[in-house]
C-alpha cells in the first residue's frame, strides 16, 4: 500500500469513528448509519456481481428473509441473540436453496432466475399474511444490548453498526485478495479454462453466493433493528435494484466502489424524498444515465477522469517529449 | 361443479393474457437476446393508455377494441423507441441491457402513478360481451370466452407469420444465428425494431383486453412481469410452443392456487419453475440459456 492510500485510509477511518462530533444532528448519524449497513449489502451484491460476474436481481428477497425472521422471532418472543443467530442460520439456509436453484445457468438465465425467486418472495411477504403480516408489516421493539451497552440511541447505533461494518470490509478485502478470490475472478473471466485447470467453477461460484448471501443477511439484520419495522416493500424488485445500483455507481469488482455507490444513493434518496415525493422516477433515469455514459462506475470512472487530466498537465508541462512519441516512426 | 367448471375457463383466459405477454417477451429474447424487463411495465402502460381511450380522452371516446388497437400502436411506437435510441447502443452487453430495461421500467412506474394516480381503474367489460352463456348447468361468462378466442386466434397468427411468412423465415434465421442472417442480406437491426414493435403491442394489446378481469392498478407491472419470466423459464425462450404451454401451466397454477391456497398462491407458481429447472434448465421447448 502506497503512503498517499494509507493516508487516505487513515483519513477515512478518523472521519467514519468521528462522525457524530461533527455532524451533530441525529438525522445525518441516521443516514450514516442507514449508508453503512446498505454499504454492507453492496459489498455482499459485489461479490457476485464485480468479482464473479453473477448478476443478481433477488438479493432484496435474501435481504427480506433476515429481516423477517428476526422480526418474526422478536414478535414471538425470543431474545436478541437467539432471534440474530436463527435469522443467520434461516438466511444462510435460504441462500443455498437460492444459490442451487439460480447456478444451474450463468450470465442472463442467472439474471432471470434471480430475478423470479426474488419476486416470488416478495410475493410471500405480501400475500403469506399469517406469518408476514401482509402489507403491515411487522414492528420490532428495542434494539439489542450488547454487553450492557444500549443501543438505543442514534450515535450508539451508528457505532455498532460502524464495528460490523468495518470488521465486514475486514473480511471480504481479505477474501478478495485470497486464493479463493483470485479463482471466483478466474471463473469470470474464463471458466472452462478454470473448469480445464481442475477448478470445480460450480462449487467456486456457490460459496461466493453463500459468502454474499451472509452480508446480505448481515445487513439485513442490522436493517431491522434500525428501522424497527420491516414490510413488503423492503424485499420489492426496487430495493434489489438499488442494490444493483449501488454497486454498478460505485464501480463493481472494487472495494470502494460499492461503499461509495451506497452512500451516493442513500444521500440522493434521502435528500430528494425531502423535494419530489416519488424517487423511482430519478431512480430509473439514474439507471440508464449511468449505463449508458458512465459503464465502468464512479470510481473506476473518477480515476480514469483523474489520470486523464493528470496525463493532460503532464503534457502541457512537456509537450516535447509527447510531440516525440507521438510521431508516426519513419 | 359449477366452481371448477369456472375456475378452469378463468384459468384458460388468465393463461391467454399470459401467452399473449410472454410470446412478445419470449421472442425479443430470442431474437435480440434482450431480456426485456420493461415487458410487465408494457403491459401496464397498454391498460393505462388502453382505459384512458375508453374513458375519453380531450373529449374523444372510443368502442373497446379499437381502443385496445390504439394503445397497443401506441405502446409499439414507445417500445419501438426505447429499442432505436436505447438499447441499440448497448449491443450484446446483457448486463447493461438489463439494467437500462429495468431503469425504463421504474420510469414508467412512476409516470403512470403521476398521471393515473394510485386508485385501481376499472375498466367495463364490452357491452355486447357481457352476457354468459349457459351449457346444461355449467355458465361461461361470454368475455373470458372472448379472451380465449382471441389469444388462439394470435397464436395461430403468430404461427403462421413465423412458419409460413418470409418475415417470419427471416426471423428466425435471426433467431438462429443473428451474423450468418446479416451475411445473407437480411436487415437484421430493422427486424430487431420490428419484433420489439410486435412484441410490445402485444403485451399492451394484453394489458388492455385483461382490464376488465384485472383491473388496471399501480404495481400491475409488478405482478405481471415475474409471471412472464416464470412462462419463458419454463417454456424455454425464442419458443412460440413454449410460451403457449408454459402460459397454460402458469394460468391454471396461479388460478387453482388463488381458490384453494391463497396465501401460498405466489409460491405454488414457484413448484414447476423449480422442477423445469432443475430437470432441464434450458426450459421445456427451449435451446440452451447463455
Amino acid at each position: 500500500m502506497s503512503t498517499r492510500a494509507t493516508i487516505a485510509l487513515g483519513v477515512a477511518l478518523l472521519a467514519l469513528v468521528t462522525l457524530p462530533y461533527w455532524l451533530t444532528q441525529i438525522y445525518y448519524v441516521n443516514v450514516a448509519s442507514q449508508i453503512l449497513f446498505y454499504a454492507i449489502f453492496a459489498l455482499g451484491v459485489n461479490l457476485l456481481l464485480g468479482y464473479a460476474g453473477l448478476v443478481s436481481l433477488g438479493h432484496a428477497g435474501l435481504f427480506g428473509i433476515a429481516s423477517y425472521a428476526t422480526a418474526y422471532l422478536l414478535a414471538a418472543g425470543f431474545g436478541h441473540t437467539l432471534s440474530i443467530v436463527a435469522a443467520l442460520i434461516i438466511g444462510l439456509f435460504s441462500t443455498a436453496i437460492f444459490a442451487a436453484l439460480s447456478l444451474r445457468t450463468a450470465g442472463i438465465g442467472f439474471i432471470m432466475i434471480t430475478l423470479a425467486l426474488g419476486e416470488i418472495l416478495w410475493g410471500l411477504a405480501y400475500r403469506w399474511i399469517s406469518i408476514t403480516n401482509g402489507d403491515n408489516g411487522i414492528s420490532v421493539h428495542g434494539r439489542p444490548q450488547p454487553f450492557g451497552l444500549s443501543l438505543a440511541s442514534a450515535n450508539s447505533f451508528y457505532y455498532a453498526t460502524l464495528f460490523v461494518f468495518l470488521l465486514c470490509v475486514i473480511v471480504v478485502t481479505i477474501f478478495v485478495r485470497s486464493p479463493f478470490g483470485a479463482a471466483l475472478k478466474g471463473t469470470r473471466d474464463q471458466p472452462r479454462r478454470m473448469t480445464a485447470l481442475g477448478y470445480h467453477v460450480w462449487m467456486i461460484r456457490f460459496w461466493a453466493c453463500m459468502f454474499s448471501g451472509l452480508l446480505t443477511c448481515i445487513a439485513g439484520i442490522l436493517f431491522v433493528y434500525y428501522t424497527q419495522f420491516i414490510s413488503p416493500q423492503t424485499v420489492a424488485l426496487t430495493s434489489s435494484a438499488e442494490v444493483v445500483l449501488m454497486v454498478i455507481s460505485g464501480g463493481p469488482a472494487t472495494l470502494l466502489g460499492p461503499i461509495v455507490g451506497a452512500g451516493l444513493v442513500v444521500v440522493v434518496k434521502s435528500v430528494v424524498s425531502g423535494f419530489i415525493e416519488r424517487w423511482n422516477f430519478l431512480l430509473g433515469a439514474i439507471f440508464v444515465a449511468i449505463v449508458i455514459l458512465m459503464p465502468e462506475g464512479l470510481v473506476p470512472g473518477t480515476v480514469r477522469l483523474w489520470k486523464l487530466g493528470w496525463r493532460k498537465t503532464m503534457a502541457r508541462r512537456r509537450p516535447a517529449v509527447i510531440a516525440k512519441t507521438g510521431e508516426p516512426a519513419p | 361443479m359449477n366452481f371448477w367448471i369456472l375456475l378452469t375457463v378463468n384459468s384458460i383466459t388468465f393463461g391467454g393474457l399470459l401467452f399473449l405477454l410472454s410470446a412478445g417477451f419470449s421472442l425479443i429474447f430470442g431474437l435480440m437476446r434482450i431480456p426485456n424487463l420493461t415487458h410487465g411495465s408494457l403491459f401496464m402502460l397498454g391498460a393505462y393508455v388502453g382505459a384512458t381511450f375508453i374513458i375519453g380522452f380531450i373529449g374523444l371516446k372510443f368502442d373497446f377494441w379499437i381502443a385496445a388497437i390504439l394503445a397497443a400502436l401506441v405502446v409499439a411506437a414507445f417500445g419501438a423507441l426505447c429499442e432505436r435510441l436505447l438499447l441499440r447502443r448497448l449491443p450484446g452487453d446483457q448486463l447493461a441491457q438489463v439494467l437500462v430495461t429495468l431503469g425504463i421500467s421504474f420510469m414508467v412506474a412512476d409516470f403512470c402513478l403521476m398521471v393515473w394516480g394510485g386508485d385501481p381503474i376499472s375498466v367495463a367489460t364490452p357491452q355486447h360481451l357481457g352476457g354468459f352463456i349457459r351449457y346444461g348447468i355449467a355458465v361461461f361468462p361470454l368475455y373470458r370466452l372472448a379472451i380465449i378466442g382471441i389469444a388462439a386466434l394470435v397464436a395461430i397468427c403468430l404461427w403462421l407469420l413465423l412458419e409460413r411468412t418470409r418475415l417470419g423465415a427471416m426471423i428466425r434465421a435471426g433467431v438462429d444465428d443473428p451474423e450468418m442472417a446479416r451475411v445473407v442480406g437480411i436487415r437484421v437491426s430493422q427486424l430487431f425494431t420490428i419484433v420489439f414493435a410486435l412484441g410490445s403491442a402485444l403485451a399492451a394489446f394484453a394489458g388492455i383486453i385483461g382490464g376488465p378481469i384485472l383491473s388496471v392498478y399501480p404495481g400491475l407491472d409488478q405482478d405481471m412481469l415475474p409471471l412472464a419470466l416464470v412462462v419463458v423459464i419454463l417454456g424455454g425462450t425464442g419458443s412460440l410452443l413454449g410460451s403457449f404451454v408454459g402460459s397454460l401451466i402458469v394460468g391454471f397454477l396461479y388460478n387453482f392456487g388463488q381458490a384453494l391456497l391463497p396465501e401460498l398462491a405466489y409460491f405454488i407458481l414457484f413448484l414447476p419453475m423449480l422442477l423445469v429447472l432443475v430437470v432441464r434448465p434450458q426450459g421445456l421447448f427451449g435451446r440452451q440459456l447463455q
